[in-house]
């Protein structure tokens, strides 16, 4: 009895522990494994050197998802932050109606990806939507085919993950203003400094951490991002819009090509760390100060 | 300086109004960037086939009908099914509610272990718990598919529960940890000495103050379950995918005329129970996304 007492907390924090060594490490040992391997439709264990990654780099759909994936990560954790950061900044100006706009701003990220993705195709349909309305009003001439246009659908995604995060970054954004020593702010406008060099000179300098953590969570969304694509436009045209993450589904469960699945995996998993490991690191570097 | 208003002096009256009402335009110019989506969905789910042929997409319905919400509730076909979107939102009650439950009670527990019963080692394991949050699930679907096979709950809701319950644990304990390590430490440890037990005082003293943690928890584990297409795409068959993945088959699906108020109903209803939860319980639901993402 007295044992059990004394090893209770470890015995309650035992199965999460040893589910997470199995299911998140143990199975990164495996996709690791097999990546290096000439697993195809069933997973072969016998290795046999990095042939998987040398097939994925010469693969020219895989140098498509990657270069979506810059062009995309880019541009919506640089959209999305600037606009997040922007709609903070005219918030904070004592706005009447805050609480509402706050509110509307924000919902998106209540909604799934699938969701979002299927408004967005169905608004930017060429025949019937936004590019009909404005020639309705006419302008006879007006395109706007992006959707259905290999070189700029990755663009749609663009617009339909900035429309669907940004909300996010300015609530993040927004608190971070709120928590500038208020003071200071009132020391600057006693001194005759105007409101925008407040915003770039004190205010925007102390929210680096902010910046930080909006960066994290975007990247992080940006290489994660699979519904929006296959909900907006299935990898398409063709595979114009291919993100890592779909390249991956596709070898995994459509084209029976596991090697290309885990190795694909396994790029996009050291993506990831390169991004989030020098963060964390510093996080818990500055709590143990 | 004697100005109490603290204006720079360089600003005269006049643009001082015009630059407000330049803000308020704006602000409302973003407003309806972000709702017209919305708006878009909710019109033309009301409008008929012909309607949304003949008209502008941001006209209001000249005629409304709930034809394609009643198509896309109960007869909507996804792939060769045409039962709509109903057993498929039934799907992911099944699978939220339970997967959201287990996930919180083991977050609650390890997150009362790792802030206030300290063995050597736990930060360790938090930290190790704490990484697979990060990690992109890619990573782990393969040999996930397998694991489901050996365990007899491939393709199955147990299967997903198992599943989201696994993955969603780091954030639950995260959650649960930031919130326990606020609590002065005296307490439990007045608690042992008057003779009480691990269990009795999570019981008696933690439980009852947790009911703000408990809230973000749930909000936020449900918002994710419920919206999450990755698992349910991965792991689900024709009969147990829930709402995220019929919605998309309902959209791609190429049997008959392309029923564009159908798609946009069944987009609302399987945004409905989130949206819902988000109106209601918004504070909530901020304070998961801040605390998942500034500390996660």
């Amino acid at each position: 009895m007295q044992w059990l007492e004394r090893h209770v907390p470890k015995l309650v924090l035992a199965p999460s522990f040893i589910a997470a060594l199995l299911f998140v490490y143990g199975f990164i040992g495996w996709t690791a494994w097999v990546s290096f391997t000439r697993s195809r439709l069933l997973p072969n264990y016998d290795l046999v050197g990095t042939i998987q990654y040398e097939r994925l780099f010469a693969s020219p759909r895989w140098e498509v998802a990657l270069n979506n994936l810059f062009v995309f990560g880019v541009l919506f954790i640089g959209v999305a932050m600037l606009l997040g950061l922007l709609l903070a900044i005219f918030l904070d100006q004592k706005i009447r109606t805050e609480g509402v706009l706050r509110t509307i701003y924000l919902y998106p990220m209540a909604l799934s990806l699938i969701v979002t993705g299927t408004a967005w195709k169905w608004m930017l349909n060429p025949g019937l939507g936004l590019e009909s309305m404005v020639r309705g009003w006419g302008f006879e001439t007006f395109s706007f085919t992006w959707i259905t246009d290999p070189d700029m659908a990755i663009y749609t995604v663009v617009i339909a993950g900035v429309w669907q995060a940004s909300g996010f970054v300015m609530a993040l954004f927004l608190a971070g203003l709120r928590s500038v020593d208020g003071e200071i702010i009132k020391a600057a406008q006693v001194d005759g400094i105007p409101t925008h060099r407040i915003y770039t000179a004190i205010i925007i300098p102390s929210m680096a951490p902010i910046f930080l953590s909006a960066f994290i969570v975007l990247s992080h969304l940006a290489i994660k991002s699979f519904d929006l694509v296959i909900a907006l436009t299935g990898g398409g045209p063709g595979y114009a819009t291919d993100l890592p993450a779909t390249y991956m589904y596709a070898m995994a469960f459509s084209r029976g090509d596991i090697g290309q699945a885990a190795s694909s995996a396994m790029i996009m998993m050291m993506i990831v760390f390169a991004i989030v490991v020098p963060y964390l690191y510093s996080e818990l570097r500055a709590k143990h100060d | 300086m004697t100005d109490t208003s603290y204006a720079p002096p360089t600003q005269s009256r006049g643009l001082k109004i015009a630059l407000r009402w330049g803000l308020y335009l704006m602000l409302g110019v973003f407003a309806v960037w972000y709702l017209l989506p919305l708006f878009v969905m909710l019109t033309t789910s009301l409008k008929s086939l012909e309607e949304i042929r003949t008209g502008s997409l941001i006209a209001l319905p000249r005629e409304v009908t709930f034809d394609a919400w009643r198509t896309a509730w109960s007869g909507a076909c996804t792939g060769i099914q045409c039962e709509g979107l109903q057993p498929y939102f039934w799907n992911s009650v099944m699978l939220a509610v339970p997967a959201v439950m287990i996930s919180t009670v083991l977050g609650a527990m390890n997150g009362y272990v790792v802030a206030q019963w300290q063995f050597r080692g736990a930060n360790i394991i938090f930290a190790l718990m704490l990484f697979g949050c990060f990690i992109p699930f890619q990573v782990v679907l393969l040999p996930m598919a397998r694991t489901l096979g050996i365990l007899n709950i491939a393709g199955s809701i147990p299967g997903l529960i198992f599943v989201h319950v696994v993955y969603g644990i780091g954030f639950t304990t995260l959650f649960f940890r930031n919130y326990y390590v606020t609590i002065p430490a005296e307490l439990t440890k007045a608690a042992k000495i008057d003779g009480a037990g691990f269990f009795r005082i999570f019981w008696s003293i933690f439980l009852p103050l947790s009911l703000p943690i408990i809230v973000v928890t749930v909000i936020w584990q449900f918002t994710q379950i419920w919206n999450d297409f990755l698992f349910g795409v991965s792991f689900s068959q024709a009969g147990t995918q829930p709402i995220t993945v019929a919605l998309n088959n309902i959209v791609n699906s190429t049997t008959g005329v392309k029923a564009y108020n159908v798609d946009m109903a069944a987009a609302i209803i399987a945004a409905l129970p989130t949206l819902l939860v988000y109106v209601v319980a918004g504070k909530y639901f901020i304070r998961g996304l801040t605390a998942g993402s500034v500390k996660g």
